[in-house]
């Protein structure tokens, strides 16, 4: 069923404390899980929910996205009618790329126009998490809300980064803060906005004629008490991944099997390009415990604790311990890795030792030979 | 090849009888290999790197299955504006229709679908067999003898020759005879499925064989045999690497078994040859700590919780604590629960082995099939004694 929502997935100065791994790609396609990238959750919720119509709003180092959306077959998402729509920043003006989203949304305004649906969720690229927007549309309907934010309790001490919000027993947000607010709540926000189109439409105008160009600080934050801005809760799995140690994090995480069902399971599967690589070659002396294994690699050494990408491999006697190697990599003979993190196409140097901690994991480099 | 210069046509209808409850409810084609694959996926794929964009996928014997997997050609990249994948069923004309009644007649009945893209060549070949061919370098054999018809062909061990269509040869490798699983056979040379013809050629020798009553409309049986004796250009192309016909349990097993050697004779992962086919889209295989895994391949989508030897995985199959796997193929989605025993076994698409269960065993004479779908559990009372 198509669900009469319209998506949007804001890559407009997304909160990225990445440093390395987004030196020449945009947050929403770092590399996680052994073959995802960063959009492929909210993309995968997306489509699963029956949304029909995804615009990516693309703004810097898109590359990479252009490249691992395509024509967005793999998500089922190349459509006759509907389907993506990959929209870079307009750029009519040199200082265009500093202005804030709602300028950009305002350039954007006819894609909001020309889709059926009277609904619109504005969403983010670096949650790791698997949400039915389904539901939450018909809890934005049953609750009256102007604005329904899908928020999560999370445990003290979560890295990543996100706005905090107090809510009160109506489910309203009474208060909300940017990222670096004190505010004394475990409720973060996901940064999916529910709301009406014409409401969007009519905020991106107000807010801009006064001068304001930041959609959630200017057109949610600053009018809470005008609007009803309500709360959904989200009970699945959520990574917060937009810093270092969060990435580390999450990704260890997917190592219980409870996560890992979770979130690639429930409610729906989380599709990615495809890459055609073959099944894992486990070698006579492999020694793999505790790890996450995408297709393609080739294993003789030891593997724990870690999440080897899509055609990684480990050569006789090398250790790869806590660590997370991306696409390609190669650890040569009695290499050895512990908390590290390797970018795509890194290669370890037979007898070479590499060693980071939990708090601040070793990162190679793309295309880095060590 | 120049667009469509060479069409190729692919017998998907095979029943695989041989295969037992694993071809119940699909043609051999779409049996899963290789813990990803399904058979024609192969040659599928070696069509698309032989530059051969036009497919006629000729299907029959429980179709379902085979044509949600080949859908429009697009995991092989042949969802084309022109040209590209077909799937092919008998149909039904004005005046009756009638199955494909051997593998010369289903090209037969589909004369307008090539008449329709007016090749030069046709490439006949199977979706029952596993190797990886450039069929255009069988194109450049052909037209340099300026054949009527080349057959691929492939030395067999002398002993297994009379399971083949032999053919014996002259110093040009023009073929001189063809005898269709001979008792005495005079060569080692067999065939393998793979033809290619001149299309004016074919297209003459099929209505002949049409109009012959006696004909049991084979391509191998009767075909080529009659072209032979009117004196076509017939000339063999020597394939040396890896082929093999999995028609039976045994060499299905033994054939994915050739997968996990060191340095596999059939490389899987070759970037300049990849086999493609349509992606279940699963994540990452977990591996616990309480697993081992040694020789074997595993795709994506599985958990290991136990110890897998020597064996082949498919996507989303699952082996429970405390459980061996040896020598064995789980197919997609089998669920292997706690302290089983799998030895030297096929276990089907979506079969659940039950905790303490044994499948199979080191000395038995032929390999343990658990059929697709299929459950075993313990009985209750055995499930206690069972020293788990």
């Amino acid at each position: 069923m198509k669900l009469p929502l319209t998506g949007v997935i804001n890559l407009i100065h997304e909160a990225d404390e990445m440093e390395a791994l987004t030196a020449n790609r945009c947050l929403a396609t770092v590399p996680f899980g052994g073959r995802y990238r960063l959009i492929d959750f909210v993309l995968s919720s997306m489509v699963n929910s029956g949304i029909p119509k995804v615009a990516v709003f693309a703004h810097r180092k898109f590359r990479s996205l252009m490249d691992h959306l395509g024509s967005g077959a793999n998500w089922d998402l190349h459509r006759k009618q509907s389907g993506l729509f990959v929209l870079p920043p307009s750029m009519e003006d040199q200082t265009d790329f500093g202005k804030g989203d709602l300028y950009h949304f305002y350039r954007h305004r006819d894609y909001f126009a020309r889709s059926a649906s009277d609904h619109v969720v504005i969403a983010r690229s670096h949650m790791v998490c698997n949400v039915d927007f389904a539901k939450v549309l018909d809890q934005h309907r049953e609750s009256g809300a102007d604005i329904t934010v899908v928020c999560k309790q999370t445990p003290e001490g979560t890295p990543g980064l996100a706005r905090k919000a107090r809510v009160d027993e109506t489910g309203r947000i009474v208060e909300m803060q940017d990222h670096f607010g004190r505010l004394d709540s475990d409720i973060v926000s996901m940064e999916m906005y529910v709301l009406g189109k014409e409401l969007l439409l009519d905020l991106v105008e107000t807010s801009l004629a006064q001068g304001r160009d930041h959609f959630v600080r200017h057109s949610v934050l600053s009018r809470l008490n005008q609007l009803r801005v309500h709360a959904y809760m989200h009970e699945g799995v959520l990574g917060v991944v937009n810093n270092i140690a969060a990435y580390y994090r999450h990704s260890m995480e997917l190592l219980q099997p409870e996560v890992w069902r979770e979130l690639f399971f429930k409610p729906s599967a989380i599709y990615t390009k495809v890459k055609d690589e073959p099944p894992t070659h486990y070698r006579s002396g492999a020694d793999v415990t505790h790890s996450l294994i995408a297709n393609g690699c080739d294993i003789e050494g030891t593997v724990t604790g870690s999440i080897l990408f899509r055609g990684v491999k480990v050569a006789k006697g090398a250790v790869v311990r806590n660590s997370i190697v991306m696409q390609n990599g190669v650890i040569g003979e009695n290499g050895a890795l512990d908390s590290c993190i390797l970018d795509k196409d890194v290669e370890i140097r037979p007898q070479t030792q590499l060693r980071g901690s939990s708090e601040v994991p070793f990162i190679a480099l793309k295309r880095k030979v060590i | 090849m120049r667009k469509n210069e060479c069409i190729a046509m692919l017998l998907a209808g095979g029943e695989g009888r041989r295969l037992g409850v694993l071809t119940k409810d699909l043609a051999k084609p779409a049996v899963p290999f290789g813990g990803k694959y399904r058979i024609i996926d192969f040659t599928l794929s070696n069509c698309v790197h032989s530059g051969i964009e036009t497919v006629g996928v000729l299907t029959q014997y429980q179709p379902l299955v085979l044509t949600q997997h080949l859908g429009i050609g697009s995991p092989w990249g042949l969802d084309r504006r022109e040209g590209g994948m077909h799937v092919l069923p008998p149909y039904v004309r004005q005046k009756g229709g009638t199955w494909y009644k051997g593998t010369a007649n289903a090209i037969y009945q589909n004369l307008g679908f090539i008449e329709s893209y007016d090749p030069e060549y046709v490439l006949i070949i199977s979706g029952d067999h596993i190797y990886k061919m450039n069929y255009d370098l069988l194109l450049d054999a052909h037209k340099k003898n300026n054949a009527d018809a080349t057959i691929a062909v492939i030395s067999v061990p002398w002993a297994d020759a009379s399971r083949f269509g032999i053919l014996s040869v002259d110093e040009d490798g023009r073929v001189v005879e063809f005898a269709e699983k001979p008792k005495n056979p005079t060569s080692n040379l067999a065939s393998m499925g793979v033809y290619m013809f001149t299309w004016s050629v074919l297209k003459e020798a099929l209505i002949r064989d049409e109009a012959d009553r006696q004909s049991s409309n084979d391509f191998g049986k009767d075909v080529i045999p009659t072209l032979l004796e009117d004196g076509a250009r017939l000339f063999s192309y020597q394939f040396s690497d890896y082929w093999k016909d999995v028609g039976t349990i045994d060499s299905l097993w033994e054939a994915n078994m050739d997968l996990l050697e060191e340095r596999p004779s059939l490389q899987l992962n070759d970037r300049s040859w990849r086999i493609f086919t349509a992606s279940p889209n699963q994540p990452a295989q977990y591996v616990a700590p309480t697993a081992r895994v040694q020789g074997s391949l595993i795709n994506e989508g599985c958990v290991v919780e136990g110890a897998v030897n020597r064996s082949v995985l498919f996507n989303g199959a699952q082996v429970g604590e405390g459980s061996l796997v040896e020598d064995s193929i789980l197919m997609p989605g089998a669920v292997v629960g706690k302290n089983a025993k799998i030895i030297r076994a096929i276990v089907g698409e979506g079969a659940v082995v039950g905790d303490g269960c044994r499948v199979g065993s080191v000395d038995a004479a032929e390999i343990a099939v658990v059929g697709s779908g299929e459950t075993i559990r313990l009985p209750e009372e055995q499930k206690e004694a069972e020293p788990v």
